[in-house]
């Protein structure tokens, strides 16, 4: 028997830890044949801490939610063929509450994540790991790699959606004697973290990527550029380097050709205009992370002027299962304009939260209440905010767009890195809009004057409306800035920043007006517009909400009627949470 | 090793090579939690790098640190998820607990750092933060305490 335990970061943050240690004192000092191993993040974070056991006839379950108290009854059950199946969340072979949702995947880039020890070079190559390379580099010519990834209609999967195999092509035909790959592991859009799933889990996968694209475009140098606050995936990647290099596949003739390659991490310091790739290159340069005009385009005078290929991690992940089962298998996939699978990170209002895998073109609907599992509580669906800080809000009467470049791109959103938070009819539309743009006015370089200073004014017109001073005109002043700031900005951040303005006023224009004019919050969000008060004939003096405030803001005795001091209120709303009687009113 | 020793070998490591600003301001920050103005002129006569652009880069990302910091670092998570799952409360339930106003960032005693970031990642628990390098997800306003009150 097998059982494996996910300890990405979600796993961790979750008490993965504690699962795995009280697995290894259960199993301690017995007589049974188990073998525990680590693994990363098999997607459904919503259900952590999780394990996965496999049993000697071949059948496996995963089981999530579970404590330390669980582990030892789940393993016996196991052992003696007769599995608890009230934790089991997955499973190809027992009927199991996700079978049918998270079942209906595919995985491509996430093949391994969660299934293999992400710090094992052996098991990658027990997975068909670096026989890509070894195909490309040993029978394969430059032309005929690029040819492949441009059939396969791979488009890059960081946001923009170029085709991959084009931008090889550019790189490859621009000669120098020194050419760079660049891996974007920046990750910057809050609400994101499938690069983070593929490099916690299967750090090889985006090496190969690299090593592939390298050799196309004849580079023998390459970078990547990783998150600061990704100590995990940047511990999994350097673990991973120094083992290639031990076995031969990174350093000086790759596994016996004339092929060289060697590849650094660089550590970003805390800059979202970062993930943009001319900024990028600066930054690792050691400058300030400024973007610059293009062109010259990367690939023409890149990383210290030489021809550099930059593609985000997702898409270096796909890079060995394409050349490995080849284009026209992966153009199975997905549509004809936008073929392969996409991995998006589902979190917000949604049931089944974590990292999942789709074919493009895939519905909103079928991802939400597919393998997403529906809302998370009761309260209804509201809108689906794809693209980050770039994207817009989707609401719920175009749920049946497509998730692909154009049909998003139609809503007034952006397919984005595939960050996908659902929100339901306690998001307050005007507040989002407001997060984002404080997000970006924050985070704007300062370089462009219209990035600069208007995102400052739309953020300051928004505070004005969420804290009930807004006026009617306002809604045309943020429509004005909005397009002064697309056509005035030099990056993609000033260029999309006032998308999520645009599309709250698009689609939910009455709940600006309801803001303005009734100074109202219809969800109950912007705390300036809301109070809470205690409803004296239902409170019966329990004093919960007293004990649950953390500002001390609540006074009254035990069966007295309790006040709430509104000087001292943060608004925070435990107060209303905690309350078994109803009485505390958000008015 | 003492403080100039571990500065020393910082230098000679990045010394002459090209790209190294970010990097050497990376782990100069690990020595004191944060870049102390001396340390900064030192290591500039030392390795030739301008002043001006080690506060270039310095005052452009957000991990740099001028001033100094708490022995725990919080930071909380206000990324979208956070967001819409209540990280504000989060947030200000801690400045309460820790008697900071919106001005201050480090308590009086110097015990903690008070620091926002956006997105730790591990959405699906949120409101999530980190404190020095341990995750805690699915907070509350009246949980946070708690937590914070486990830390020497
Ligand atoms: C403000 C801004 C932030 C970006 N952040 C990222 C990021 O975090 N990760 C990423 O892969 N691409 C990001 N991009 C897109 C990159 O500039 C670039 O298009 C991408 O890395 C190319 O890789 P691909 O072709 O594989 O998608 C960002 C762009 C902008 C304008
Ligand atoms: S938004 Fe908080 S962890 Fe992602």
């Amino acid at each position: 028997m097998e059982i494996k335990v996910g300890l990405a970061s979600c796993g961790l943050a979750a008490g993965a830890g504690e699962i795995y240690k009280a697995i290894e004192n259960y199993l301690a000092g017995k007589e049974i044949d188990v073998t525990l191993k680590k693994t990363a993040c098999i997607g459904m974070c919503f259900a952590e801490p999780i394990f996965e056991i496999t049993t000697d006839d071949g059948k496996s379950i995963t089981y999530g939610r579970v404590t330390a108290e669980e582990v030892g009854s789940i393993i016996e059950s196991c052992l003696k063929k007769e599995p608890l199946l009230e934790k089991a969340i997955l499973s190809p072979d027992f009927e199991c509450p996700e079978n049918e949702n998270l079942g209906s995947q595919t995985r491509i880039v996430l093949r391994n994540a969660g299934h293999i020890d992400p710090e094992s070079i052996d098991e990658y190559l027990a997975n068909d790991g670096y026989k890509a390379l070894e195909k490309v580099i040993k029978t394969m010519k430059q032309e005929e790699v690029i040819k492949v990834i441009k059939d396969s209609g791979l488009r890059g999967r960081g946001g923009a959606g170029f085709s991959t195999g084009l931008k090889w092509q550019f790189a490859y035909q621009n000669e120098s004697d020194k050419k760079y790959v660049i891996c974007n592991a920046d990750e910057g859009d809050p609400g994101a973290f499938m690069d983070k799933g593929i490099l916690e889990g299967d750090p090889h996968s985006v090496i190969e990527g690299m090593l592939i694209c390298a050799f196309a475009i004849g580079a023998d140098e390459g970078y990547v550029y990783c998150r600061a606050e990704y100590p995990l995936a940047v511990r999994h990647l350097k673990k991973a380097i120094a083992d290639a290099e031990e076995r031969g596949i990174i350093g000086e003739n790759i596994m016996g050709t004339d092929f060289n390659f060697s590849l650094h991490i660089k550590e970003g310091a805390g800059a979202f205009v970062c993930g943009e790739e001319t900024a990028l290159i600066g930054s690792i340069e050691g400058k300030r992370g400024m973007p610059n005009l293009r062109p010259p385009f990367p690939a023409k005078s890149g990383l210290w002027g030489k021809p550099t290929n930059n593609n985000n991690v997702e898409t270096y992940a796909n890079i060995a299962w394409i050349i490995l089962n080849g284009a026209e298998e992966y153009r199975k996939f997905g549509l004809e304009t936008c073929p392969g699978t996409k991995a998006f990170a589902l979190a917000g209002k949604i049931r089944n939260s974590g990292l999942i895998e789709v074919p493009m073109g895939t519905t909103l609907r079928n991802v939400i209440y597919g393998v997403g599992g529906g809302m998370k509580f009761d309260k209804p669906f509201k809108a689906v905010q794809l693209g980050g800080p770039s994207g817009g809000c989707i609401p719920e009467h175009l749920i049946d767009t497509p998730v692909e470049y154009e049909s998003i791109l139609k809503t007034g959103a952006i397919m984005g890195s595939g960050g996908m938070v659902v929100m339901d009819t306690d998001t307050c539309m005007i507040d989002i809009a407001r997060f984002f743009l404080n997000f970006t006015q924050n985070e704007s370089c300062g370089k462009c004057t219209f990035c600069r200073i208007g995102t400052k004014r739309m953020l300051e017109i928004l505070n004005r409306i969420t804290s009930g001073e807004g006026k009617m005109e306002d809604i045309d002043t943020l429509d004005k800035l909005a397009h002064q700031i697309i056509d005035t900005s030099l990056c993609g951040l000033g260029k999309s920043a006032p998308n999520p303005v645009l599309t709250t006023i698009k689609y939910f224009r009455e709940e600006y007006i309801a803001h303005i004019v009734e100074k109202r919050c219809p969800a109950g969000v912007c705390t300036a517009l809301l109070k809470y008060t205690i409803d004296a004939a239902k409170c019966i003096g329990c004093t919960v909400c007293a004990r649950k405030c953390p500002v001390d803001a609540i006074s009254g005795t035990v069966k007295q009627v309790h006040v709430i001091d509104q000087d001292k209120c943060i608004k925070c709303g435990a107060c209303y949470e905690a309350c078994r009687f109803d009485a505390v009113k958000k008015v | 090793m003492d403080k100039k020793e571990k500065i020393d070998a910082i230098i000679a490591k990045f010394k002459g090579k090209r790209g190294a600003t970010i990097p050497l301001l990376q782990e100069l920050q690990e020595v004191e939690g944060y870049l102390e103005r001396e340390t900064i002129s030192y290591v500039a006569a030392e390795t030739g790098i301008k002043i001006a652009d080690m506060y270039g880069v310095a005052t452009f990302y957000s991990m740099f640190r001028l001033k100094p910091q708490g022995r725990h670092i919080i930071k909380v998570c206000k990324g979208t998820a956070c967001h819409v799952s209540g990280a504000t409360a989060i947030f200000h339930a801690i400045q309460g607990h820790l008697d900071l106003t919106d001005v201050e960032d480090t308590t009086s005693d110097g015990k903690y750092t008070l620091m926002e970031v956006a997105c730790l990642g591990c959405c699906s628990l949120a409101p999530v933060m980190m404190i020095d390098e341990d995750t805690h997800g699915k907070l509350t306003p009246d949980s946070v305490g708690k937590i914070l009150d486990r830390y020497e």
